[in-house]
């Protein structure tokens, strides 16, 4: 009993020292470079107490629930030697876990007023919303396709680095030819796509698979999931903008 | 209380189609009771409930003054310290205040993300400690901290996006050459996990203060930028950090032998 209590104590602790630095700078710029005092101290306290719970909860169940599942499943996937199944499974997860996330529709509603408001698409309502959905598909086929193309590199061994320059010389050449407008949007998608649950279970499954097939190096090999999942937004969106406009 | 279970029910929405993904390839595909199902379960509860209270928590306390900050620093009567409301002409120098809350707000938001806390976790146990948590965490940070503060001068001083995209690109490469073969698959994640629940909306505001109040530049056009810098300079960073740790380990073998 002493000893859970102890370990819920270390875990509070390191999640309050994992948010010290934010409640810090902005408790520095706040009273000294702007010279405000601290108003609504309250709630400040309060909402900063339910991040540190929430993050300590976040954090264990990440190693409860969502590591376990994420190798478990890898694993189940290379005993079973269907690599069909295993490709429907990636690209399932990379759509899914993208087409709803809250970041994207955000982003993707911004882009359409950009849109609007540069004459590329109509400015009515429904021209909008068309325009963003499409560019929220764009963007989930296009994680989906990544990570597909990721365990099929962790399944080949194929060297991540030759794979990621491709990719870059991918987004020089359409950035060369995309229209104005998109490019920023283009770029921003690469980094909203990975949401806070998505990571950890892409990661848990790249590792999981390069511990699972022979002669894969969980390290070497394991990771770069995430990297394809930034990179091919960038493209897929530079092509969707070129084939609206 | 409400806005608590608005939260919780607004992750639990996010999250039903991971879980649903999951479990039914688990079921129809796999076909194989998962190991540990009870542990399984808690912990997705651990973590919608986490993730609900800690969205809920930053919406109520820290986004809305980190924001509200973010403009007041923009804003052209902090600038001028009240000299005249009307920006005709700014120089970048004006700015110092802003690149300094770029970067502080920059390493803060991405120490306490708590995707990157995961794939820190991960890297540490496959590399048997040799990556510590707190290193990659830190390399990280340093480097959405410089990301963000370039992107801020970027802003002001209105310079194309992408040439600064395209001379990242050429230092991750040159970079990729000669880091260890080990940490290079980590380093190119570690750039796609640095921008979601904390970063993205504090570095937006700022982003779309900064666009909108910089004389000639517009808030649609200029706005937008910022994540894709707080996604490449980690690259650099966690490349550089492993560079220098392996160069460091070279010299004392040398001054050994």
């Amino acid at each position: 009993m002493k000893k859970q209590i102890v370990a819920l104590l270390r875990a509070v602790w390191e999640s309050t020292r994992d948010l010290l630095p934010i409640v810090v700078v902005i408790a520095f710029f706040q009273l000294v470079v702007l010279h405000e005092p601290m108003a609504h101290l309250g709630s400040l306290l309060w909402g900063t107490g339910l991040v540190v719970l929430g993050l300590t909860l976040f954090v264990r169940g990440l190693e409860m629930g969502l590591f376990p599942i994420g190798e478990s499943m890898a694993y189940a996937f290379a005993r079973k030697g269907s690599l069909w199944w295993l490709l429907a499974f990636a690209f399932a997860l990379g759509f899914g876990t993208t087409v709803a996330e809250p970041a994207l529709i955000a982003v993707a509603a911004e882009a359409a007023k950009v849109a609007a408001k540069g004459g590329m698409i109509g400015s009515d309502g429904a021209a909008r919303a068309a325009y963003a959905l499409g560019l929220r598909i764009t963007v989930a086929v296009s994680v989906g396709t990544a990570i597909v193309v990721g365990v099929l590199r962790i399944l080949k061994g194929w060297p991540l680095h030759w794979l990621i320059m491709g990719g870059y010389v991918g987004v020089v050449v359409m950035t060369a030819f995309a229209p104005k407008g998109i490019v920023g949007i283009a770029y921003d998608s690469g980094g909203v796509t990975t949401s806070t649950i998505t990571v950890p279970l892409v990661t848990a499954l790249g590792v999981g698979l390069a511990m699972a097939i022979k002669g894969r190096n969980p390290m070497v090999d394991g990771f770069g999931l995430i990297a394809f999942a930034s990179l091919l937004p960038m493209i897929f969106v530079m092509g969707y903008g070129m084939v609206i406009h | 209380m409400a806005a608590l279970l608005t939260a919780l029910l607004h992750t639990l929405r996010d999250v039903l189609p991971i879980a649903a993904i999951l479990f039914g390839f688990q079921w129809f595909v796999i076909r194989q009771p998962m190991p540990n199902l009870r542990r399984v379960l808690t912990g997705f509860a651990y973590v919608v409930v986490g993730l609900a209270l800690f969205l809920e928590g930053l919406e109520q306390a820290l986004f809305p003054l980190g924001k509200l900050m973010a403009h007041q620093l923009t804003d052209p009567a902090f600038i001028l310290h009240g000299a005249g409301l009307v920006l005709s002409h700014v120089s970048w120098t004006d700015y110092l205040w802003v690149y300094a809350f770029a970067a502080a707000i920059g390493f803060s938001t991405t120490i306490a993300e708590p995707s990157l806390i995961a794939v820190a976790i991960k890297a540490r146990d496959v590399s048997g400690g040799a990556i510590s948590v707190w290193g990659l965490r830190v390399a990280v940070a340093v480097g959405v901290a410089f990301g963000i503060a370039l992107g801020a001068f970027r802003i002001i001083t209105g310079t194309p996006l992408h040439y600064y995209i395209m001379a990242g690109y050429i230092v991750v490469i040159v970079q990729t050459l000669f880091a260890p073969r080990m940490i290079i698959p980590l380093a190119y994640d570690s750039g796609g996990v640095t921008t979601s629940t904390v970063t993205v909306p504090l570095v937006t505001a700022l982003g779309l203060g900064l666009a909108g109040t910089v004389p000639g530049r517009s808030v649609l056009l200029d706005g937008f930028g910022l994540i894709a810098f707080a996604s490449l300079f980690p690259i650099i960073a966690v490349l550089g950090y492993a560079q220098l740790s392996e160069w460091r380990a070279g010299r004392a073998r040398r001054d050994r032998g």
